[in-house]
Parts: structure tokens; sequence; C-alpha cells
């Protein structure tokens, strides 16, 4: 490098950012013809390709999206022998495995740079993702590595690392998938066997065949299908015990009946070297079956998962403030009185009052409020609610389970059991089924008896066979995972399957405001006064990152003009002073304090903030001379997309957590009757309205936060739109992954389509078993007919389920 | 066709094969994650 640019960058000024990355650019390069300039090639290729796809909106998303540095977070919690035997486990000599849940970890680049870890941390032996749980499992010697570092270094990476749940829960979970997949796999190995030597022994009975080769295949087949009998099927025989134990008739009574019999029958009539085997369909009813529990079983896990993923999002640690300095301890062991310590963009880690400092507080999460809240010492804080603005101390009161979040949480997995047991009646509805089945083999059995003993035995395990629902138990499975499937494509994300079902019926769908009908951030609505302003508080605002500062940033043409003096103060607004012009700009009662407020003006702020708006005034030099009105603007397609739900047969409400003005405006825009809108609801009271709501009929919730968490566990289905906290994602049994209301739209009409599909299952299986048993009671049935059947019954349900436009692609 | 009664053993005798090896596979964990492995192979083996 020369002298002259080395020069050159010594003095570089440190106010011209580049306008791609934000780094000072050295004086050498900046170039007085143009607004945009690069600190280097690279940022000038790179921003020239993104202006060349018009993707400019990536530079707002990324100053909208920038969260807070996650600090020196130091993870020492993590240290601790408790932490270390509970969620840890032993891995060959000297090692320890660890499976942590990462935030952001979305692409293929994020799992390359996350098992390159090592590189970061010298020691790790290995690190793998799994980017469908959103976890990594690390493998590290404990003896020359501590577990904190690792998380500092998973951190520094840009995926903070939350201890995920015990290492047992997890690996009871991976064991049962694998034990699943394990009789599955044998159960089809049997099945496709006994099938071909079926198909010989069919083929010898139309065109003969020597009886010593008949014997041979007949014993084969035995030999073949025990396995499965013995073991696949095992899953079976449980739930049937389970079902005879409580006295409730269940879809595995009937199959374990149809699968023992048919093969005790079959294996008597080999020894007997006479009589019918049906071995074949025997296979077939234990495979297709398996499938179709493999596929329910890995739906129910992955809803399990994103639920674990509440707890993990909890902060685990804080720091305790002591006479020789802070220290950072688990959350668990913080003891009540407590001083903590919370800088600006951490979570509050427990309950209690604010006892130095000020602040703004996004409370979005417990309360749904979409304005940041102003606190300052004796203003009560609680735990996950985020500080956004400045360094605080607080003194802790209560944590952990005792905290509002904590009960909140409690109040999510109970709403959630209660809801498990609804689902469970469901499943003895199915089992009039089963009574049917069993007392028509006892009726076929009696009836032939008093002709032939041996026919009647013959006739009424073949109906047993035949009736095995086969196609009736995978109707339902998979018409809703090859829907959850297609609705998956289509951004939406279905946890559990009755929802769909549900979805089909008319129903209260009760919205939450924030977020969910509306953008969830403030957007200035209106200017009243001189325009000639906006460049100065353009200029003075571009200097804050308040909510009101960006919205302020994002209406008004960008300037440039020199800012001086600038003091922001938390709760009330900003000074500075603009060339020769002192400006406020702030709340009434900020600018009140500084300048002079003309009655109209002020009349307009109250009539502005009555009807739900944020008022913000401007003043120069001791005079205000403009109102600024700002709004959480209402979704473009909500209106019309909440229309379409009126006319498929569905009443909407709001029921909200904010100020009940903005709500009243917002239902106003809508077109939602008055009387079905409600502002100004508690996280509990939310709860509690739903769950009067329950008990009336069918409800269905759309929200987006912590605080809809609870009643979106309790509602008959919720959904979580985009956006939204995680925690209501693992609450919700839908999640979708575009904003606005449309998508929501899509899934009534989507559930509305799985319902018919199902229903047409339902018939046409019900319609192949109708015509066995027929055939089956007057003795007519064969073998190979039923051989035929089983399979074709179950392709079609299979056909009918992948080939229904459940969820079309917009044409 | 007498062979059949060697053939069809030896025939049966690979399908287990086949099963064993799946339940190895099973039980070492290798259908545990079916997503993340279609994006690891995309990665150049640079270092």
């Amino acid at each position: 490098m020369s002298q002259a640019t080395l020069a050159a960058l010594e003095s570089a000024p440190a106010d011209v950012a580049c306008s791609h990355c934000g780094l000072p650019v050295p004086a050498g390069l900046v170039r007085a013809d143009t607004a945009t300039q690069f600190c280097c090639d690279g940022c000038h290729t790179v921003y020239s390709v993104i202006h060349g796809a018009g993707l400019e909106r990536y530079y707002r998303e990324r100053a909208e999206g920038r969260r807070a540095a996650p600090g020196d977070k130091s993870y020492a919690e993590l240290d601790d022998p408790a932490f270390l035997s509970t969620y840890c486990r032993a891995a060959g000599p000297g090692l320890l495995e660890v499976e942590l849940f990462l935030e952001h970890l979305h692409c293929p680049a994020c799992v390359w740079l996350v098992e390159k870890l090592g590189r970061v941390v010298p020691g790790v032996v290995s690190a793998r993702v799994d980017l469908g749980r959103s976890t990594v499992r690390v493998l590290w010697p404990p003896g020359e590595l501590r577990l904190s570092a690792l998380a500092r270094g998973l951190a520094s990476l840009g995926y903070p690392p939350h201890p995920r749940q015990s290492a047992d829960t997890a690996e009871l979970r991976r064991r049962e998938d694998r034990a699943l997949l394990a009789r599955m796999a044998v159960a089809g190995a049997v099945f496709a066997n006994a099938m071909l030597l079926a198909i010989a022994l069919y083929a010898g009975a139309f065109q003969g065949m020597d009886a010593d080769y008949q014997l041979f295949f007949r014993w084969s087949s035995l030999l073949v299908v025990s396995p499965a009998v013995a073991w696949s099927a095992g899953e079976f025989y449980r739930g049937a015990w389970a079902a005879l134990r409580t006295r409730t008739p269940h879809m595995d009574l009937p199959v374990s009946l149809g699968i023992v019999a048919g093969f005790v029958w079959g294996a008597v009539n080999v020894g007997r070297g006479r009589g019918e085997v049906y071995f074949d369909s025997v296979a077939a009813v234990i495979f297709l079956l398996l499938v179709g529990r493999w596929v329910q079983q890995k739906r129910q896990h992955a809803a399990q998962n994103a639920a674990d993923l509440l707890y993990s999002l909890a902060p685990s640690s804080a720091r305790v403030i002591e006479d020789e300095g802070t220290r950072e301890v688990p959350i668990e062991a913080v003891p009540e009185g407590a001083r903590l310590e919370v800088r600006a963009g951490e979570s509050f880690p427990a309950d209690g009052t604010l006892v130095e400092g000020a602040s703004t507080v996004d409370a979005s999460l417990l309360t749904g409020e979409s304005r940041p809240e102003e606190v300052c010492a004796g203003s009560r804080v609680h735990a996950g609610t985020l500080n956004l603005s400045g360094r605080v101390v607080m003194l802790a009161q209560s944590t952990g389970q005792a905290t509002r979040i904590g009960r909140l949480l409690a109040a999510i997995g109970e709403a959630a059991s209660r809801r498990a047991r609804i689902a469970l009646a469901a499943d003895r509805a199915a089992g009039r089924f089963v009574v049917g089945a069993l007392a028509l083999a006892a009726l076929t059995l009696l009836a032939w008896w008093r002709i032939d003993a041996e026919r009647a035995v013959e006739n009424a395990i073949a109906l047993l066979v035949v009736t095995c629902p086969c196609a009736l138990g995978l109707a339902t499975p998979l018409a809703v995972s090859a829907a959850i499937g297609k609705a998956a494509r289509r951004g939406i994300l279905v946890k559990g399957g009755e929802a769909l079902e549900r979805l089909a019926a008319p129903a209260l769908v009760v919205f939450d405001k924030t977020g969910t009908l509306t953008e969830g951030r403030l957007e200035l609505e209106g200017w009243d006064g001189d325009a000639d302003l906006s460049s100065l508080v353009a200029a003075i605002e571009s200097r804050s990152a308040h909510p009101i500062a960006r919205a302020f940033v994002r209406a008004l043409p960008a300037s440039d003009l020199p800012v001086e003096e600038l003091v922001q103060t938390p709760g009330g607004g900003v000074e500075a002073r603009v060339g020769r012009v002192r400006v406020a700009i702030g709340s009434l009662g900020f600018v009140r304090a500084r300048a002079e407020v003309p009655a109209p003006l002020e009349a307009r702020a109250l009539a502005a903030a009555a009807s739900g708006e944020t008022p913000v005034l401007v003043a120069t030099d001791g005079s205000s001379r403009a109102l600024a009105r700002f709004v959480d603007p209402v979704r473009a397609d909500a209106r019309e997309s909440l229309a379409k739900l009126v006319q498929l047969g569905h009443r909407v409400a709001i029921l909200s957590g904010d100020h009940p003005g903005v709500v009243e405006s917002v239902a106003t825009r809508l077109g939602v009757a008055l009387a079905f809108a409600e502002g100004g609801t508690t996280p509990e009271g939310k709860l509690a309205r739903i769950e009067d709501l329950v008990a009336r009929g069918p409800v269905v919730m759309v929200g987006d936060g912590v605080n809809d968490a609870a009643a979106l566990a309790r509602a008959h289905v919720g959904i979580a739109v985009h956006g939204g906290a995680e925690a209501s994602l693992a609450a919700a049994d839908v999640f979708t992954t575009r904003p606005g209301v449309q998508p929501v739209l899509e899934l009534f009409e989507g559930g509305r389509r799985t319902l018919g599909v199902i229903r047409r299952n339902m018939l046409l299986s019900l319609g192949y078993n109708l015509v066995c048993a027929t055939l089956a009671v007057a003795g007519a049935i064969a073998p190979w007919i039923a051989a035929i059947l089983m399979p074709v019954s179950s392709l079609t349900v299979v056909t009918s389920s992948y080939r229904s436009k459940t969820f079309p692609e917009p044409s | 066709m007498s062979a059949l009664f060697v053939v069809l053993p030896l025939a049966l005798l690979l399908v287990s094969g086949a099963v064993f090896a799946f339940l190895w596979a099973a039980r070492r964990g290798q259908f545990d994650d079916l997503d993340t492995p279609a994006v690891r192979v995309l990665h150049d083996d640079d270092d």
C-alpha cells in the first residue's frame, strides 16, 4: 500500500458510512458525485447486484431486523455439574455429548457454518446439525474444554444456543422412532415375500400343483410371516390389550384379532395339510397399518419437539450485582431480593421492580400491546419482556415458575393436555366399527355351525381377516398427511391432524389484533401542520432506533442536515439543534414542557389518542408547529379475507391486548361488528374468554404472541401467523410462514376439502369391507379374492388422498 | 423344478440379510434425520 493511500485511510472521516456494510469509508474512496459510498469493490458489487435485482428492500429489512447484540453472556450456568448431568451424556472415553437448540438456524449455509465449530472453538470433536429440529449435537472433551466456551463460540457465529430438553427425553423419542421404523421394515420385507409365495400358491390352485411343492410353499409362507406376526404386530397387541383392560373398543382390537386368528388358523391348516391360508393378507394388514402409524408418530414427535423450544427460549441466567461486582448465575439460583443487571436488548430474567435507570420495554410477548412501554425506577417489570433502550437494575421478586410468564406457560401445558382428551373421544367413535365386525363374525360362526362346523370356523376367520380395517385405518392419517404436505408447500405448517378436520366445521374465528390483522408496527398515518419541517424531523429521527423514529424515517424523504446536541428522553421524545433551529419531537407532555402548544393542536392530539392513534408533536424554537399521527396499519388483504371467511359460514371476532380505542378503529376498518371486538384483554383474560367460548361452540384462535399462546392451545384450533413469537408457534396447531390473513383463509378452505377427502376414503374402504364381509358371510370368499381386495382398497385410499387438490397452487 | 427346494431358502436367506442390514442401519441412527444430510452433501470438502 502506498504512503498516499495510507494517509488517506488514516484521515478517513468517521461519518461517511458504506452504503452496503455500514463501515466507515476511507477518505480516499469517498466520491463527491454520488449519494452512495462504498468501502471496497466487494461492497459495491453486492450493492449493484441487490439493486439490479430490485431487492433494495433488503436494506430496510436489515435495519429493522437488527437485534441487540447478545452482549457478553458468559453461559457460565452451563458449567454447573447439575446441568452437565441432566443435559449431557457420555459418548466415548473422556467425551461428552450435548444437544443444544440454536436460534436462527435456517439453511444449508447455516449447517455448513455450525458444523465447522471446531475451527472457532479448538477442542470440539464434532458438531452435527439437525436442520429439521433446529438442534446441534456436539461432542467435546470436558477435561480440556468448558461447555460455556463452546456455547460462546456458537453465539459468536450468530446462533445463540439454548439447553434443550434433558438428554433422556430426546433419547427416548429417538428410540421410539427407530423401533417403529424397524418394525415397519421387517413387516415390509415379510409382506413382499409372502406375496411372492402366495402368487405361486394361487397359480398352483388354478393350474394344478404337486402336493409336495404346495406343502413346501405353505410351510415357507408360515415361516416367512411369523416374524411379522410375532414381532412387528406387537404394537397392535399392546393397544388391543389396553383396550380390553379399559373396556374401550379400539381399532387395535379387530386388527389384532384378525392377525392372530388368520395366522393361527393358517398354521393349523398348514399342519393338517388342507384348508385355506391367509398369510399374505395378514402380512399386508400388518405392513400397511404400520405405515399409517409411522406417518402419525413422525408428525406427533415433530409437534412435541416444537413445544420443547418454548421452554428453551426463556433466559437461563441472570447477572446478579454483588459488592465486588456482577456475577452470572443460573436462573434457578437467583435469590429473592437479588439486584439484577439487565442491559439493553436483553430479556428480563425475573418479575420484580426497577430500582435504577430508565428504559422502554417491549412487553408484546406478554400483553400483546404493540407500543413500547416506558419504565423508570419503581415500575414493575416481568420476566420474558424485552428491555429495549437502556441498562437498568431490578430487584427480583419472583423467578421461574412463579413469574407471570411461568404461570402462563404452565397454563399452556395444561390447556394442551386437556385438548388431548377430546381427541381420545374421536378414537372411541371408531370403536363402533369394531363392535359391528365382531358381532358379524360371531353371527357367521353361529349360522354356519349348524351346517358345517369346519366351514363355520373357516368363514368366521375369513371374515375377521378381510374386514380388518386396513383401508379404514389408513383413510384418515393418509388424507391428513397428504393435505399437510401440500399445505407446507403453500407456506402453511400444520402440526396436528385433527386441526384440519376441525377447521371444516363452521366456527367462531377469534383474531388477535396485533400483527395478525395489522402489520404489527407503527406507520405515519397523517401529518397536520408545516410540511417544511419534514427534513428537520427526518434528519433528527435518522439518529434514533426508537420505533416511532424508524416510522418517521420510512415515511419522510431522507435528509442529511447536520444534527447537533441530540438528547433522547426515554418515555418522552427527542430534542436536538439543526443549524440554528432547536427542535423538540415527542409526546404531548414532553413537548408541552419545552414549547407552547396551541389549544386546537392539543385538542387534535387528544382526539387522535382517543381514536387509537399515537400522536407526536413537533416544536421548533419554543412553538409547536405540527402533529404527526401514527397507527399500526391494517394488512392489505385482511378485509377481503375476513369477508370470505364469513361467506364460508364462520363468525369473526377480535380479542386483543391493545388499547380498546385501537381495537375499535381496526374493527371498523375491517367491517367487524363492534360487539365482536374486545380490547385491553390480559393474557389471563384472553385464556378465560376463550375457555368461556370453547364451552359454547367450536372456536378457532388466530394469534401471534406468547400472550396468545395459552389461548391458542386452549381453543379447538390455534393458528399462529407469520412473524409471531416462537412460543405461540409451539402452542398452535398451525403456523403460517406467509404474512397476512390470506393463508388463514386458504387453511380454512383446505381443511374443508380435506374433510371431504376423509369422508370419501371412509366410504371407499367401508364399501370394500362391505363387499368382503358379504362374501365371507356367504362363505363365498377365497384367499385370493381377499389378497387382491386388500391391497387394492388400500391403494385406492392412497391415490384418493394424494391426488386430491386440498391446497391448490394458485393458477 | 426340484431346484426350488434349494433356491427358495437361499432367497429367504438373502432377504434376511437385507433386513438385518436395514435394522443395523436404523439402530445406528442412519434414519434419524432425513433432511440435513441432503444439504450437507452440497458442501465441498475443501479442508
